[in-house]
């Protein structure tokens, strides 16, 4: 009469080791691939995009959702204040993540005839984190802003 | 992805109004970290290059990365001085170019 239950104990034990085995593969293979960016890897990618100039907080406008429930495609607006004449221009727009697998998202390339400097795009992350945004204008200063999104289903594929 | 990008430009515009035009393009932009089912991981293919010319003066450009979505679409402006054909290539990591034009008068 004691059997049925050893049986049952048996069959638990046998899925308590199979279930740990597969987390054991699936957290092996997570660390593998969780090679992500960090603040200082995308603040070290910012400043070689933008050539290490000295960055000023301010001019620009980065405007995401505050809560992203897929970050497979979340809109990304930015906007900075410029008159885009032939002499005070915007004339890149740099945008990276802090912690997508690549901290590289974007970068704009403008000229005076883009006549207002405020562009859209959608954009991928893989998890909650912050998104800096750096404007590189004509005389060479640096703005930048920085968002945080809450991602509620990380979009970068795995 | 041989789908034909959708473009939106304004067929008339005022002499130095700003205009907005809007641009999607069908790619699957994979990132290079996804695997197959098999467990290999997936080649790196995304379009890499946006660019926007004005009667072949460049007026705007983009560098793209993987944390780009898939699609990508943009929304940018470009100030109306003359009339003329607009023209936008994508290319990606296999050097394929898309490429579409569109006109804009300008009166």
């Amino acid at each position: 009469m004691v059997s049925p239950i050893n049986k049952n104990v048996g069959r638990r034990g046998v899925l308590k080791t199979a279930g740990l085995g597969f987390l054991a593969a699936a957290g092996g293979s997570m660390l593998a691939t969780s090679a992500s960016a960090t603040p200082e890897t995308a603040a070290k990618a910012l400043a070689k995009m933008t050539g290490g100039a000295a960055m000023t907080e301010g001019k620009v406008k980065l405007e995401l959702p505050q809560i992203a429930e897929n970050g497979r495609t979340v809109p990304l607006k930015v906007t900075v204040d410029s008159p885009m004449t032939d002499d005070n221009y915007v004339k890149h727009i740099h945008i990276v993540a802090e912690g997508n697998p690549t901290p590289e998202m974007i970068s704009f390339n403008l000229t005076p005839g883009a006549g207002k400097a405020e562009l859209s795009t959608r954009v991928r992350l893989g998890k909650t984190q912050n998104i800096v945004a750096a404007a590189v204008m004509s005389d060479g200063s640096v703005f930048t802003a920085k968002e945080q999104v809450k991602v509620t289903i990380g979009g970068c594929g795995g | 992805m041989s789908k034909k990008p959708r473009i939106k430009v304004p067929k008339k515009a005022a002499k130095g109004e700003i205009v907005q035009i809007k641009t999607l393009i069908s790619h699957n932009m994979e990132t290079g970290t996804r695997k197959d089912k098999s467990g290999k991981l997936i080649p790196r293919n995304i379009i890499n290059k946006f660019t926007c010319t004005l009667n072949g003066k460049e007026v705007l450009s983009a560098n793209l990365y993987p944390s780009v979505a898939a699609n990508p679409y943009f929304a940018f402006h470009v100030r109306a001085t003359e009339s003329g054909t607009f023209e936008f290539t994508w290319t990606d990591d296999e050097g394929k170019e898309i490429k579409a034009s569109n006109e804009m008068t300008v009166a």
